[in-house]
């Protein structure tokens, strides 16, 4: 079943006063894609995320997700249907233990529903997860406070966020950017076991490399306005990318 | 110290917290006495003091104290959920007057008032809240602000319950000592109570709502519930403490909707350190009694307490409370650098 859309973005816009952050987007996205989302900066990613995730209410346009309109629902209903997001400046309970950030999570109705999880084995499972994201549970990391972890961790931290919901479509909004490039290279494999796992990722990152070595199929975006949608090696190709990349760095 | 060499305060740990705030590793039975200790002395010296001061003046002024306390850990409370009231005398005055009321109208005994004040007026004040959880920061704090005003203005253009003059010879205690008991015991469990509230996994989500309420929405959780239920649990400790006055008093009037009952518990916290709970008990349990040590002053009175309290907060701006914390769990020494 890997044909049926898990997400449909129908004609979305959003202006900001004057500004149009993003502009008549439309998008499919199919059950166990891997989608990469790219384009210079302020040409309105995030707010597509946001959008999506019902951070910001749409100017016009709908949101489908599994069929189901999901335009205007308050963001934690959306996150209880299944979609997870990381924030591009990974935001984190910055005063908690890192693993007591999962505890959110796994308190949420989504979870709850899954498995039990009472106090206390809650905290297991959090360390689970962030012992397989790198956070290794022998060490003193999962228990340091969130806020004084170096950027990498609160990074994957976010990412741990998300997979403790138990998504079913994964939004990343950046989640290499700051990361070294050892965090970047023990992280993508995470991510192919996920989407291996049946995991559907839209991720938007700047890091092209990385992107194409995992993504099957690349969204360009440029002034708010979708301007391509394929396969990496043929948009990379496209005139309007070139032209759209043309003075801003393509980062390595 | 010889000339040219530097010195500086080195802080140690007298460790035995390992890996966070919530493990502990014990050793030996003096850790765990180095761990009770600084619980067990305070409840142990407040359930003794009724009996200490029993049939003197202090003891009216310990019974005021625990009424403060109750309202400055509800406002504590809140706070750890981002919440910052200005309203705890909408609390105190909704218990107050729901108390009040079902004893003078319908004639209920204590025993039924105190709990269906608690409850009653903790329902009210939620129900008055919950709209206005949205706004964000400081617009909150004014609507908390001017509720109870509005509501003392209420009472006397309308002159609804007793108007001006309030509700007159309301139920008395049985005893004295039932009352300052109430008090102690409310105190006590309020204290304990909100602490471990915040060490459980429903804690963690309040204090995820105050660190960062987008990350607990993205997490799927949704944060006005949990709002909803602080203001509830914070507003049931302020009621409570209104009804427990009211039959002190034997009297409710719109007084109890004053911003003392705000400014007070507010003073108290911001003395004793917020965040801990102990510090707004600890506040309370200096600010009430030092001003009542202060009557004596006359109209200086209030001056002198401006004083003091301004200097406490000059001295230990983190709080008093925090202040005993660090000093009991380090020590310091000089090191050459
Ligand atoms: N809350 C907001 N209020 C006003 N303008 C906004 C808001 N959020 C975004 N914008 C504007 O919308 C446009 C798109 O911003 P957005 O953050 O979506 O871009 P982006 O593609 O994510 O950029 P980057 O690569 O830098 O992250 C920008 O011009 C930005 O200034
Ligand atoms: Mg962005």
């Amino acid at each position: 079943m890997t044909e049926d859309v898990i997400l449909e973005v129908r004609r979305l816009t959003k202006t900001f006063g004057g500004i149009m952050a993003v502009c008549d987007v439309s998008l499919e996205v199919r059950r166990g894609e891997f989608v990469g989302i790219i384009g210079p900066n302020g040409s309105g990613k995030t707010t597509l995320i946001n959008l999506i995730t019902g951070f910001v209410k749409p100017t016009s346009g709908k949101v489908l997700y599994k069929g189901q309109d999901i335009t205007g629902k308050p963001p934690y209903e959306i996150a209880c249907l299944g979609i997870a997001r990381t924030f591009q400046m990974a935001r984190t309970l910055h005063k908690l233990p890192a693993f007591k950030n999962l505890i959110v999570p796994l308190c949420s109705p989504r979870v709850r529903k899954f498995r039990g999880g009472k106090y206390g084995e809650r905290d297991d499972i959090a360390i689970d997860i962030l012992d397989d994201l790198g956070f290794e549970r022998d060490s003193f990391v999962p228990y340091k406070i969130a806020g004084t972890l170096p950027h990498g961790y609160l990074k994957r931290l976010d990412l741990a966020r998300c997979i403790a919901l138990r998504p079913e479509l994964l939004i990343l909004d950046e989640l290499f950017s700051g990361m070294a490039m050892s965090e970047v290279a023990a992280t993508l494999p995470m991510l192919e076991k996920f989407h291996r796992e049946g995991l559907t990722i839209i991720m938007v990152e700047h890091r092209l490399r990385e992107l194409f070595r995992v993504a099957n199929r690349v969204m360009v975006m440029n002034f708010g306005q979708k301007i391509a949608d394929g396969p990496p090696q043929k948009v990379m190709e496209m005139e309007e990318v070139q032209k759209a990349y043309l003075g801003t760095e393509v980062e390595e | 110290m010889a000339e040219g060499e530097k010195y500086r305060k080195e802080r140690l740990d007298r460790g035995i917290k390992a890996r966070s705030d919530t493990i502990y590793v014990l050793a030996s039975s003096r850790d765990l006495l180095y761990l009770l200790m600084p619980r067990a002395l305070p409840v142990a010296l407040l359930i003794l003091l009724p009996i200490l001061l029993h049939g003197t003046y202090w003891e009216k002024v310990l019974f005021y104290s625990c009424i403060f306390g109750l309202l400055a850990l509800s406002w504590d409370f809140m706070n750890s959920v981002g919440l910052v009231s200005l309203g705890q005398a909408l609390f105190f005055g909704a218990g107050a007057y729901f108390a009040g009321a079902l004893n003078h109208y319908l004639g209920w005994p204590i025993f039924l008032t105190i709990p269906a004040g608690t409850i009653g007026g903790a329902l009210i004040c939620t129900a008055l809240l919950v709209p206005v959880v949205r706004l964000r920061g400081v617009y909150f704090s004014i609507v908390t602000l001017i509720l109870p005003l509005l509501f003392a203005h209420l009472i006397e253009t309308l002159e609804i319950l007793g108007g001006t003059h309030g509700l007159l010879s309301l139920s008395a205690y049985p005893s004295g000592w039932i009352a300052i008991y109430l008090a102690v015991g409310a105190l006590l469990l309020a204290l304990f109570g909100f602490r471990k509230i915040l060490d459980e996994d429903f804690g963690m989500i309040l204090r995820g709502i105050r660190d960062d309420d987008r990350v607990v929405m993205a997490a799927g959780v949704n944060i006005y519930w949990y709002k909803a239920q602080s203001i509830f649990l914070a507003a049931a400790v302020g009621s409570f403490a209104g009804a427990l006055m009211t039959h002190y008093y034997q009297f409710v009037g719109r007084s109890v909707l004053a911003l003392d009952y705000t400014i007070l518990p507010l003073a108290a916290v911001v003395l004793g350190g917020p965040g801990s709970f102990a510090g707004a008990a600890l506040g309370s349990f200096i600010l009430v009694p030092l001003s009542e040590a202060l009557r004596a002053m006359g109209g200086l009175r209030m001056a002198l307490y401006g004083l003091i309290l301004i200097g406490a907060l000059a001295a230990l701006p983190e709080g008093i409370f925090h202040y005993l914390q660090r000093r009991y769990h380090q020590f310091e020494r000089m090191v050459k650098v």
